[in-house]
């Protein structure tokens, strides 16, 4: 893992507006910066945009406006077969996991880690390791539709940290487990911060926001992001 | 390379149970289209060589009483005439029952041409290495033989070369029509399967999956999908060929000359089912990075 100083900026928005086709725009003017080795929450409604900011973050998106920065090289200037390369540097927990169906736990884990064609070998080492740390030792060859709503987001966790990314991104984590799993996720985020990635976590848990305080967060309200710190 | 890691599952798709009939179907038309130029070209391979390095003398009959007698001694002039030409090295003329046995592949029964007023035919046989002025030497039977001429054949020969050539490039034709029609299959194909897993596709682009090692897992299964077939085909277009070729051989007197193939051409039959399955290959994974490009 080449985790960057903390205090050097991991991401940079300057002026960013998005719109979808021709229709308004759900991000308006929006900047911001985020140094290495922060933890961040975007909170706001549903539908606020929280999550079409998070797209922007994790390349599945392209501005209709504005400077989007990431890892020092400015999105708009980037080549697309150099976006891959950022885009391992980015781990991701989709609201929905995201999860494909028809490969198993372990094989859904190893994929960021086939992408950049590593050896079976470290495959078959590493990812059993990290599924017995989130406790899903027993289920290396289940298939995802047999597992739960818990079990699905634990794997998704350990899919988007396999490959120790710099930049952890979370849509709402916590959206589909008890209040309980949802501690322990948090916990997990906060140790993983601890070793040097950068977190932004997209919630509109208000109690969960409160409950972390001591992080900063982006409140997004009618396409408008602003920072409150702690 | 077909037993490659694959995060698709693509296995399963409509296309795996399509493709390969459709790819058999077109390996077995390349077959026959590829057998029929080499068979073609064989043949005037062996009509040329046939027929190079002799001639053909024509006497026009005469007609009349006491004509038959005449018909001899312009025979008998002609092949006197042909005797005394530089580079000839054999002079032999038909009688009558060689002459029958010419037409009997094309009329049947000779009866009914027997008594009918038939030119005579002298065979000249040249020396392959000696020049000879063809011009001069049929001037000169003309002149000194009435009613005599002189076929080189090269006439007959050269349109018949001339058809032969065009069935061949019309044979070229039909399998690159065949090519494109596949790779325009494979294209459909590759689309439908990148529209039914958007999903999984999407999740590997976004987890930084270069667009090669998505485009590569689909080229892999159409190259499985395409030699699997044109194996297909090709299994299809051996015993129907053999059969062409037997029947052909079955015909009587020669109307057909022995059809067979040179090595060359059992060569690329035997290579169509590898071509196939590289064209589906090169086409899905130029497809997908096509569609790939698309994408943020």
């Amino acid at each position: 893992m080449r985790h960057r100083p903390s205090g050097e900026n991991i991401i940079g928005f300057e002026s960013v507006g998005l719109r979808y086709g021709l229709g308004s725009e759900v991000l308006q003017d929006v900047s911001f910066v985020m140094p290495a080795g922060s933890f961040h929450f975007l909170t706001g409604a549903s539908g606020a945009g929280k999550s079409s900011l998070l797209r922007l973050m994790f390349l599945g998106l392209r501005p209709t406006r504005g400077r989007v920065v990431l890892f020092d090289k400015d999105i708009a200037q980037t080549r697309r077969y150099e976006l891959p390369a950022l885009r391992r540097r980015i781990g991701v927990v989709f609201q929905d996991f995201r999860l494909l169906d028809h490969l198993s736990i372990l094989d859904n884990v190893a994929l960021p880690l086939r992408v950049r064609g590593v050896k079976e070998t470290e495959i078959k080492k590493h990812v059993p390791e990290l599924l017995a740390w989130v406790g899903l030792a027993e289920h290396l060859h289940a298939k995802p539709p047999t597992l739960s709503g818990g079990q699905k987001q634990r794997v998704a966790i350990a899919r988007a940290v396999i490959g120790r990314p710099e930049l952890l991104l979370a849509d709402e984590p916590t959206g589909n487990v008890d209040d309980h799993i949802a501690m322990r996720l948090m916990y997990l985020f906060e140790e993983l911060n601890k070793l040097g990635t950068t977190i932004v976590v997209a919630t509109h848990n208000e109690q969960l926001v409160t409950r972390f305080s001591h992080h900063p967060r982006l409140h997004i309200g009618h396409g408008i992001v602003r920072k409150v710190s702690p | 390379m077909i037993s490659r890691h694959s995060d698709l599952p693509l296995k399963g798709d409509a296309t795996s149970r399509y493709m390969p009939w459709l790819v058999a179907l077109m390996v077995f038309l390349s077959a026959v289209a590829v057998a029929s130029a080499f068979a073609i070209q064989t043949v005037m391979t062996r009509w040329d060589h046939d027929v190079s390095g002799t001639l053909t003398v024509q006497v026009t009959p005469v007609p009349g009483d006491g004509g038959e007698a005449l018909t001899e001694d312009r025979v008998r002039a002609a092949i006197d005439v042909m005797e005394r030409t530089h580079g000839v090295t054999a002079v032999h003329a038909l009688d009558k029952r060689q002459m029958m046995a010419l037409l009997e592949p094309w009329l049947g029964s000779t009866d009914v041409v027997e008594d009918l007023p038939l030119p005579r035919l002298i065979d000249v046989t040249l020396d392959p290495d000696a020049h000879v002025d063809l011009a001069e030497a049929g001037e000169r039977l003309s002149r000194t033989v009435p009613g005599a001429s002189l076929d080189d054949h090269r006439i007959w020969l050269s349109r018949l070369i001339d058809l032969s050539r065009t069935i061949q490039w019309l044979a070229v034709g039909i399998v690159v029509l065949i090519g494109a029609v596949t790779s325009a299959t494979v294209v459909y194909a590759t689309r439908t399967g990148m529209a039914v897993h958007r999903e999984v596709i999407e999740v590997l682009h976004l987890i930084g999956a270069q667009d090669d090692y998505i485009a590569r897992q689909f080229a892999d299964r159409a190259f499985a999908l395409g030699f699997g077939g044109g194996l297909m085909g090709l299994a299809l277009a051996v015993p129907v060929l053999t059969a062409i070729g037997w029947a052909a051989r079955r015909m009587e007197g020669g109307f057909l000359p022995h059809l067979s193939l040179p090595l060359v051409g059992f060569i690329a039959i035997g290579l169509l089912p590898a071509a196939a399955a590289l064209v589906a290959m090169v086409t899905a994974r130029s497809t997908v990075h096509g569609t790939l490009a698309r994408l943020p």
